[in-house]
């Protein structure tokens, strides 16, 4: 809610200081979001299956799987092709920990949730083109790696 | 000219599978409300509640980025966030990213403003990075759920390795002609 109310009040202060600057600054915003509305839309589709075919269920089942490298792989392509938003994902997160999950799939699935995006493929592309889309997005995949390595020797989950 | 045409022809075709999924996925949707079909009701009311969320932050998040190009200079952009930035456009990348709300669909429109008004790519890079490691209501969730040092030790390990990859990044992007739309 905060974040309406900011906004509502630099308008203000922008219209006050200039009313022809404030409806350009407008037109631009209404332009911008009609630019990405198609690839949005898709991804909205793309996402609303996406939850369907993974409810939460089934990640805390696939999280628990295997041995526990196995899992960290799991864990990253489940939460590099699911976008659930922080706060049903965190919730959720404390659920997999109370049921055993280990802190590194934790990790593994929480990062490359918010940092590798498989639906937002579409409309990270039409900003930044395929290539640098993919290579963005691979470099992110093992970055979240590296991180839930790293968790895992905190938590001596795995043993040097 | 040859190759001009078959580009369009690709355009045409990607155009057509798009307005496919979309009749064919809408289609499915409203029938399931008619006659009760549970999976795409459920579909249905994923895509609803995504939706809702969205709204909130959007129409704000883009207005936002409509002031932001109307009244911040494109001087004070490459002073602070382009080449004459130094060190420092990645600390400020990462305090802005802190501050984002919505993700990657409010970091990308974000990304591309300030790329046209001359923030140098690698801090982008780093922009749009960090708005997966350090958004704060998203931080303090986490912690508060999985504990402090969990934060932490993704913060330490995320953070420097998501600027060392964008400065290799833009060093491997200048060579060939980019731009952010």
């Amino acid at each position: 809610m905060w974040f309406f109310y900011i906004t509502g009040i630099l308008l203000l202060i922008s219209f006050l200081f200039d009313r022809s600057k404030t409806k350009r600054a407008l037109i631009k915003a209404y332009q911008k979001f009609i630019f990405i509305a198609p690839p949005f839309l898709l991804m909205l589709i793309f996402v609303s299956v996406i939850l369907f075919l993974f409810p939460q269920e089934k990640i805390i089942q696939y999280l628990n799987y295997g041995n526990r490298f196995f899992n960290v792989i799991v864990a990253a392509l489940v939460g590099s092709i699911t976008i659930i938003p922080g706060f049903v994902a965190f919730p959720l997160a404390g659920i997999l920990r109370n049921s055993g999950v280990l802190y590194m799939v934790i990790a593994s699935f929480t990062t490359t949730l918010m940092m590798v995006g498989i639906l937002t493929f579409p409309i990270e592309v039409t900003y930044f083109g395929k290539k640098v889309t993919l290579i963005r997005n691979i470099i992110s995949f093992v970055i979240a790696l590296a991180v839930s390595l790293a968790i895992g020797i905190y938590f001596r989950e795995i043993i040097l | 000219m040859k190759n001009m045409n078959e580009k369009k022809h690709k355009n045409n075709n990607i155009k057509f599978i798009y307005v496919f999924i979309v009749i064919v996925y809408f289609t499915y949707i409203i029938y399931s409300y008619i006659f009760g079909n549970s999976s795409g009701i459920e579909i249905g009311d994923y895509l609803i509640s995504f939706l809702t969320y969205l709204i909130k932050i959007l129409p704000c998040a883009f207005i936002l980025i409509g002031l932001f190009e109307v009244w911040v200079s494109r001087e004070k952009v490459e002073k602070h966030l382009g080449h004459a930035g130094g060190f420092k456009g990645y600390i400020w990348a990462i305090v802005l990213a802190g501050t984002i709300a919505g993700g990657l669909m409010v970091a990308l429109p974000v990304s591309s403003a300030l790329y046209h008004k001359g923030a140098r790519l690698s801090v982008i890079f780093t922009f749009i990075g960090a708005t997966a490691i350090v958004r704060i209501p998203m931080t303090l969730f986490e912690a508060s759920f999985l504990g402090f040092e969990f934060t932490a030790i993704r913060w330490l390990v995320s953070i420097p390795l998501v600027i060392v990859s964008s400065i290799f990044l833009e060093k491997y992007m200048v060579k060939k002609t980019f731009s952010i739309k």
